[in-house]
């Protein structure tokens, strides 16, 4: 074929191959990433999604670092068996503020986009503490360390304020209070109207381990008890066109 | 005069360095900080030294074998480590008392499991790809590589990355996107350190003294200008302090989890496809003393393999909230993609035509050729796992575990393999490997070992993704998620001793390469000498 002859331009000149190279390994991704920045169904906004408190951004921060994504995905796929067991299939909509997203890749435990409000707190203390005491058959390693470390929070503001520089809708005065939030979600004693003023009245404000302090396993259940309940789906039907 | 500068520059880092650790707003960067510390201050003493000592000026006739050596040796060693961290972890999954209690905040499996993945791709893979690029990069251009200790830096700078990005898993360092984990100040020294791989490999390629630049250099080239696309890309990240590991990903959500598989998948696509691809083109014709099959194939299916690939990565997010239209394109292009990666499997395999014979006798060939055959094999299966009503059944599920590993180690590790059974002979100038039963050895356990992996894998990943949406005749689920963690026990334990069988060829390989440089008859004869395209 003479078309291959002319290959012999490319081959015999270092720079041109270099450059069609990456001229030909562009255009893909172009042309699926961009769209995504426009389309009406991934850039809705549907109501009740919030962005994180400071604690559940704390816990959600401790789910990252622990790795709990290699395990657990959040994203309910639209089948019957997947909606039966987890719950609504999960919308764009309701990872809209995930830097990164949580999706996950892999079941080895199960899916917890909607694990929020399933089990007490007291379940998921057991559970982090000796997860095969309340589920024989599971494989999960143990995360007591979670209660006994105790944090303060100092740098969640910080975090919350970056947030805001790529798009999340913190505001000046959640970045300035997030500190007194931070503590105030986790003690029901204090005086929280602040936190539910900023993040709305349906934010969980319990001490979620039952003991004094905040600790790393206050600020996990209270991202895990959120997860999946902002949605109302008893009000809201997504559009079926995807 | 260069060597004062050079002080000054690390005296500075030093001193930064040492202020970063004291402000250290976490523990993983402030371990970092520690290491950079050591490592800033080391290379300044080691500056200081040599300043004003005559230099001994390297005899450029020569090819710059001593930083592939370098890679040769480092290749092993990940490999060994990253295969270690992977049986343990498969036996974590079947016993999690191996989570133990003394060391749950650190070697937890969450924490392990990205260890193991970047020691195997990005050590092992990736130290490959060094050794074995730079070594056939000289050889085919017979030309020394260009910008002297560049080379040592791109070496040495990437084994930095290695190490700050391995004990950040650890110290609970990541970002949580797969394959991309370390944070955000590993992920600026990992584009400084690929910067300068793309300067010494074009530099090199540009000097050549052959008129034509050898296809092995297309799929490298090609290999590493994506991978830096792809990393840079990936992590464009804000640092919430830079006294902090801690940074913010410019995309969320849906947005974040199509630049996530595009990076994704392209990791396998270029990192372990492309780039593997350029090793399958040199050693196998070079093994099997026979030209390469098709000219006019290995052009073809090169410019199809690398425009197809990047356009896979939504095959990894079907009947999620990413919308239809992309799963549709992603699942297509890699239905598509099946033939330019048979393209090159082809042209692999037809390369022994007419010395098919020494497949009897030669097992480092051996490897090469089974390497060549897994790569059909999981590039039929991964199309196949793409289309979307398969994988409705595979996705979530151990099923893809296998597949990656099929490919994996029966891909990338054989082919690796291979290729340091046939250099480090030529790097130690030995006439001959050491023992070549050991060969063998090391053949049939890691093939056995792939075999019991991925056969175990099908069973639990087809058998979970079944009984997950098994309903009885009310409608009902049938099986609760636990009984399915239960049923896949046995496979589990099966999995990992595909994986003892596999470390232990490796161990094997080790001892026979130590003893080939130890014990094997010197080689009369210099081959390093820059002779026209070997």
């Amino acid at each position: 074929m003479a078309i291959l002859d002319k290959h012999k331009i490319l081959e015999t000149n270092a720079t041109l191959l270099l450059i069609c190279s990456f001229l030909v390994v562009t255009i893909g991704g172009l042309v699926q990433i961009t769209p995504l920045f426009y389309l009406e169904n991934t850039i809705e906004k549907v109501e009740g999604m919030r962005p994180y408190t400071p604690l559940e951004l704390a816990g959600r921060e401790i789910y990252v670092r622990e790795g709990c994504y290699v395990c657990h995905s959040q994203m309910i796929r639209p089948m019957r068996d997947e909606v039966e067991r987890y719950g609504h299939y999960s919308l764009a909509a309701e990872s809209m503020y995930d830097h990164p997203f949580q999706w996950g890749s892999k079941r080895t435990g199960p899916d917890l986009a909607r694990v929020g409000g399933r089990y007490s707190d007291d379940w998921h203390q057991d559970h982090l503490r000796d997860p095969q005491s309340v589920v024989p058959e599971s494989v999960m390693p143990k995360y007591d360390f979670l209660e006994r470390t105790q944090i303060e929070g100092q740098y969640i503001g910080d975090l919350m304020a970056t947030q805001a520089i790529v798009g999340v809708p913190y505001s000046d005065e959640m970045v300035e209070q997030a500190e007194r939030d931070f503590r105030a979600q986790a003690d029901p004693d204090s005086d929280y109207d602040g936190l539910l003023e900023r993040y709305g009245e349906a934010v969980n404000v319990r001490n979620f381990d039952g003991k004094p302090g905040v600790s790393e396993a206050d600020a996990l259940i209270a991202y895990l008890q959120m997860l999946g309940t902002l949605v109302d789906f008893s009000t809201f039907t997504p559009d079926a066109s995807r | 005069m260069s060597n004062y500068l050079k002080l000054i520059v690390l005296g500075v880092l030093t001193v930064f360095f040492m202020i970063a650790a004291s402000y250290a707003r976490d523990l993983a960067y402030q371990v970092h900080a520690v290491i950079l510390v050591f490592v800033a201050g080391g290379l300044f003493l080691y500056t200081l030294r040599n300043t004003d000592e005559p230099v001994v000026a390297p005899n450029t006739g020569e090819y710059f074998d001593s930083v592939v050596r370098a890679g040769v040796i480092a290749t092993a060693f990940w490999g060994v480590a990253g295969f270690l961290v992977g049986t343990f972890i498969a036996f974590q999954l079947a016993f999690p008392v191996l989570n133990f209690d003394w060391s749950e905040g650190f070697a937890n499996f969450g924490r392990l499991r990205p260890l193991h993945t970047s020691a195997v791709i990005f050590a092992f893979g990736g130290n490959a790809l060094l050794a074995t690029s730079f070594f056939i990069v000289q050889r085919t251009s017979a030309a020394r590589l260009w910008g002297g200790n560049l080379a040592w830096f791109v070496f040495w700078g990437y084994q930095l990355f290695i190490v700050l990005a391995a004990t950040g898993y650890l110290l609970g360092g990541t970002q949580s996107k797969e394959y991309a984990e370390p944070e955000w100040y590993v992920d600026l020294w990992l584009t400084i350190v690929w910067v300068a791989y793309l300067a010494v490999f074009l530099g090199t390629i540009i000097k050549r003294k052959e008129r034509h630049i050898y296809v092995a250099n297309w799929f490298f080239l090609a290999f590493i200008v994506t991978v830096a696309m792809l990393h840079v890309v990936n992590n464009l990240t804000i640092p919430v302090s830079i006294w902090g590991s801690k940074s913010v990903i410019l995309w969320s959500g849906v947005q974040d989890a199509m630049v996530q598989w595009w990076y994704g998948h392209n990791a396998v696509g270029f990192f372990l496809t492309a780039g593997f691809l350029g090793m399958m083109y040199y050693f196998i014709p070079k093994q099997a003393e026979r030209p390469v099959y098709s000219y006019k194939l290995s052009i073809i299916h090169f410019w199809a393999l690398i425009f197809l690939y990047i356009w896979a990565g939504p095959h990894h997010l079907h009947y999620t909230a990413l919308p239809d239209w992309a799963s549709t394109l992603g699942m297509v292009f890699s239905v598509v993609l099946w033939m330019p990666s048979w393209g090159g499997m082809i042209n692999g395999l037809m390369t022994l035509s007419g010395a098919w014979d020494k497949l009897r006798t030669d097992p480092v060939l051996r490897m090469l050729v089974i390497s060549v055959g897994f790569y059909g094999m999981s590039t039929f299966e991964g199309p196949m796992m793409s289309i979307r009503a398969v994988n409705s059944l595979s996705h979530y599920t151990d099923w893809t575990i296998g597949h990656v590993h099929s490919g994996a180690l029966g891909w990338n590790g054989m082919i690796t393999f291979g290729a340091l059974y046939y250099l480090t002979p030529v790097l130690w100038k030995r006439e001959r490997l050491y023992s070549l039963s050991l060969v063998s050895w090391h053949f049939w356990l890691a093939t056995i070992g792939i075999v019991l992996y991925a056969a175990s894998m099908w069973v639990t990943g087809i058998m979970e993704g079944l009984m997950w949406r098994e309903v009885d005749a009310n409608g009902f689920l049938v099986w609760s998620f636990a009984d399915t963690v239960a049923a896949k026990f046995p496979m589990y334990v099966m999995r990992g001793l595909g994986g003892v069988m596999f470390l232990s060829g490796a161990l094997i390989m080790c001892y026979n390469l130590w003893m080939t440089v130890r014990r094997a008859p010197a080689k009369e004869a210099s081959l390093s000498v820059a002779v026209p395209a070997e």
